[in-house]
């Protein structure tokens, strides 16, 4: 019969759990957070490349953003000031929970301001904001290849990348444009990298594709397929289309109802029964700054 | 002056059975080269092989690039394999849907090769789609339809258009005419006999039927139980075969 | 006035008090206890320390208790766990042959050397509810063993010696490690194998069943199914020799499948492999018939084209834990791209109003 508080940490009759003497800083022990960084280093050196990884287990769902979570552990220092944000928000049920973990495990600073953060995680969105180059933008990221709805095959999506065969993703573009006269691709809208890797962004609307070239670094986790990818600053990312049929970062044709601001990404909030809506900022920090008056 | 095409003891087997024995042959710019034989003769074994889609046990495969001359294709690394499939390398499957992508449009069909090598307008890769179709007499109001609504021919000129919009220089074609019904075929053989004409194509063309061979091929080679047999200029070989096989195929053609 | 919606941390926190409530039920009922669970529920642990990668009946139990019964989300406790514990090294590989066989059975021989052996089965149950069971009574009394169940040579050795079965391909490498390198395709027998082991039991079952329905068939003879305790042994490095780290329940199951010749091999049966934590049965057999369809390149069949024989497809959608992760996500909000979506369509829509009206 075994006595749990003297075999399992926690248990009844054992001391309070301590997250500090039982878990390693940020989760992650050290060899994992090394595997991690070296694949992380690779993406660094192949912009757009998928770099394979081997995914640990971790707390929280694969598809819930493990991948970036793992990302997050393996670049946290414990001097970082840490935002977390889906759909633009500080305050969506997953980045809250997302930022207690690492609050719990990490023990950082938070915020959700982005000029004070260093280290940035987010899901569907880049921050208005732009980025410096003292942060590091870490996204979460559910399928990352961007031929996979084309060709189901991993080995043969392997084979495209590995020999620049990008011909189906034009094609379905061509297609696109035959059936509705316009590329129907909204978010998650692909790129080429530095000329080289077709990436997918992960599905950030295609209004902020533009956002791509920036300072800072970003970084791309997927942990249930097990791939990190990564664009130095200031890459060459562009978005695919035609000659005669430019790419559009197209957004809503409205201003937003709180701050006023013609130039952010929008949600749009229905109001009443009768289908009455309004339009916001969906980078919540963005506007409450410009409400506070305190925009950089 | 080199052959466009060497093919050199070209052999394959599947366990004791034996698929294609030693075949070499050499093919010259603007000729067309017909494998004639019947099933289980070895001649989609050994065009699978040429064409790359089957690894031999022995022989080489030399095309003369443009690039650097005579290469061995079967030693070719596979992005050059790619790049020559899509550029001077065409290949014509019997049954269209293994040539073609059924689920995209015969516009985008017709496209895909040169968006593979880099066409980057959408009018211009629209217009040079509708102008094949307009060659291989496929009604160019057809361009957005998916081939499912194709008929067989129409699939078979389709897959055709998106093999020759490139420009390649040596095409490979499995049983073209097959499955299609012959006043179809008639129409489809004339075609294929203008288009390499005038595009100075060479070929090498598959089938059990003599017909195609007698209207498409300048040589033949007949092929039975793995082995060529007998091989010469078409009308040579059709009007005074030797090999008491090819007489016996020669002699079994219906005369209508 | 609309102001933008805030409090998904207090939202959270209740959600977890009121799942505490839960996951006690009523509490004038008695509590369960992890022993109860372990002892009394013992095929459930087994699968979820099967599933879970991590032998620990306790833990198992534990996590069980804590997933209020949900065996997915208890594989997904035990594999979190897993992750955060040191590894001190590797065990030799388990001699199977060595098992002390509660359970063994052979359907290809009638009769064999160590017997047939029913063990604790279900097999032979009427499938009636036992409505004794509603009220506790004294515990059973299973029958007496006439003598401690020895070592049971494998009956395959016997088809081995005749030369009528393939070698079972003796491996010097070391496998990669699953949990530690990505998944690589296409992927060696080992590392299917791993991914079989801990794949989830109903999507293994139903590919494995889909080969006796002709998907791939592969004419699986149970060559033999023995179910027991086998000991786990490590090497010690400062000591020079082995010792035995302790016990583990394994059930193994070893096909015999349609016999295949090669240009210069005479036919020979093929082998299908399933080993798996606890008394796992079912798994177990369907992992070795999932093997044995798998294994068709390397034995020189046709590519059929069905499911079980399609590595890429059974080896990325076998593990409940990604799957229920990726399914289960499209809950979490995707307000922001289908805002994107609602914009374009109806950008295309009005696009298309115009021309209509052009025209008109």
């Amino acid at each position: 019969m075994t006595s749990f508080g003297q075999k399992y940490p926690g248990g009844p009759g054992a001391e309070p759990l301590d997250i500090g003497t039982h878990y390693n800083f940020a989760y992650l022990d050290e060899q994992t957070k090394r595997m991690i960084r070296r694949a992380i280093l690779k993406g660094l050196a192949v912009p757009g490349y998928q770099v394979p990884f081997a995914s640990r287990e971790m707390p929280m769902p694969y598809g819930w953003g493990t991948g970036g979570v793992q990302v997050t552990a393996a670049v946290l220092v414990p001097e970082d000031v840490l935002k977390v944000i889906d759909q633009g928000a500080d305050d969506t049920t997953n980045a809250v929970s997302i930022r207690k973990f690492f609050e719990r495990t990490a023990g950082v600073a938070v915020t959700g301001r982005t000029q004070d953060a260093t280290v940035i995680q987010t899901r569907h969105r880049i921050p208005e904001t732009p980025l410096t180059a003292d942060q590091i933008l870490v996204y979460q990221v559910p399928i990352p290849e961007p031929l996979r709805f084309l060709e189901p095959s991993e080995t043969e999506t392997r084979r495209m990348h590995a020999l620049q065969d990008y011909g189906l993703m034009h094609v379905k573009l061509y297609e696109d444009i035959a059936r509705h006269g316009a590329i129907a691709t909204s978010y998650a809208y692909p790129v080429m990298v530095a000329g080289r890797y077709v990436m997918d962004p992960s599905p950030i609307p295609k209004f902020d594709n533009p956002k791509l070239e920036m300072d800072a670094i970003q970084l791309f986790g997927a942990g249930r397929e097990q791939r990190i990818y990564a664009l130095p600053p200031h890459t060459r990312v562009v978005s695919l289309d035609f000659e005669d049929y430019p790419f559009e970062p197209s957004k809503a044709d409205h201003a937003c109802a709180l701050c006023a601001a013609t130039g952010s990404y929008l949600d749009e909030i229905i109001t009443d029964d009768a289908g009455g809506r309004m339009f916001v900022c969906s980078d919540t920090d963005f506007c409450q700054s410009r409400l506070s008056g305190a925009t950089p | 002056m080199t052959p466009l095409l060497s093919v050199q003891g070209l052999s394959k087997s599947y366990g004791r059975h034996v698929g294609c024995l030693d075949v070499s042959f050499d093919l010259w710019p603007g000729e067309v080269m017909g494998i004639v034989g019947e099933s289980g003769s070895g001649k989609s074994t050994l065009l699978n092989c040429m064409a790359g889609h089957l690894a031999p046990d022995a022989g080489r495969v030399m095309f003369d690039t443009r690039a650097e001359g005579p290469v061995d294709t079967l030693r070719l690394s596979e992005p050059a394999r790619r790049m020559l499939t899509r550029t001077d390398w065409a290949f014509v499957h019997q049954h269209a849907r293994d040539g073609l992508r059924m689920g995209v449009s015969a516009g985008g069909n017709v496209g895909e090769r040169l968006m593979a090598v880099g066409a980057r307008n959408y009018a211009g890769i629209r217009a040079s789609a509708v102008d094949w179709l307009d060659r291989v007499e496929i009604d160019a109001g057809r361009v957005d339809d998916r081939p499912g609504t194709f008929s067989g021919g129409m699939q078979q000129r389709l897959q055709i258009a998106r093999n020759l919009v490139t420009g390649p220089r040596l095409i490979f074609m499995d049983e073209p005419t097959g499955g299609l019904d012959v006043s179809v075929q008639a129409r489809l053989l004339d075609l294929m006999r203008g288009l390499v004409r005038r595009m100075g194509l060479s070929a090498v063309i598959v089938t059990h039927d003599l017909a195609v061979v007698r209207l498409l091929a300048d040589r033949l080679m007949v092929m039975k139980d793995g082995r060529v047999v007998e091989s010469g200029l078409t009308d040579q070989v059709l009007d005074d075969p030797q090999h008491g096989y090819t007489q016996l195929l020669v002699s079994s053609v219906l005369q209508v | 006035m609309y102001v933008a919606v805030k409090g998904g941390e207090r939202a959270i926190d209740n959600a977890h008090a009121w799942l505490g409530e839960e996951r006690r039920g009523d509490p004038g009922i008695a509590e369960l206890g992890v022993p109860q669970i372990r002892e009394q529920l013992a095929l459930s642990v087994h699968r979820v320390m099967a599933e879970g990668s991590l032998y620990d009946p306790d833990l198992a139990a534990l996590a069980i208790k804590q997933a209020r019964g949900d065996l997915i989300e208890a594989v997904f406790l035990i594999r979190a766990y897993r992750t955060t514990l040191p590894r001190f090294g590797a065990s030799r590989p388990v001699e199977t042959a060595q098992m002390a066989c509660d359970r063994r059975i052979s359907a290809t021989f009638k009769d064999l050397p160590g017997g047939q052996i029913l063990g604790p089965t279900f097999d032979y149950t009427h499938r009636l509810l036992d409505f004794a069971l509603l009220a506790e009574g004294e515990a059973p009394v299973g029958p007496s063993k006439a003598t401690e169940p020895g070592p049971v040579p494998h009956v395959m050795e016997y088809l081995d010696r005749e030369g009528l079965i393939e070698q079972a391909p003796l491996v010097e490498t070391t496998p990669p490690d699953l949990t530690r390198t990505p998944m690589a395709l296409p992927a060696e027998r080992a590392l299917r194998l791993q991914a079989l082991a801990r794949a989830d039991e109903g999507f293994i079952l139903g590919l494995a069943y889909s080969t006796q329905r002709g998907y791939g068939r592969t004419h699986a003879f149970v060559g033999e199914l023995r179910i027991g305790m086998v000991s786990v042994e490590m090497d010690i490095p400062e000591l020079g020799f082995a010792i035995t780290i302790g016990e583990v329940r394994l059930t193994e199951c070893e096909t015999v499948n349609q016999f295949t010749g090669s240009k210069t091999e005479p036919p020979q049966f093929t082998r299908g492999y399933g080993l798996v934590f606890g008394q796992s049965e079912r798994k177990a057999i369907a992992m070795s018939l999932v093997d044995r369809a798998l294994r068709w390149k390397e034995l020189g069949e046709d590519d059929a084209g069905v499911p079980a024989q399609d590595a890429e497809f059974v080896l990325m959608h076998a593990d409940n834990v990604q799957a229920t992760g990726f399914l289960e996500h499209i809950k979490l909000p995707h307000y922001v791209d289908f805002q994107s979506e609602l914009e374009l369509i109806r950008k295309l829509r009005r696009a298309a109003q115009a021309e209509t009206e052009a025209l008109l």
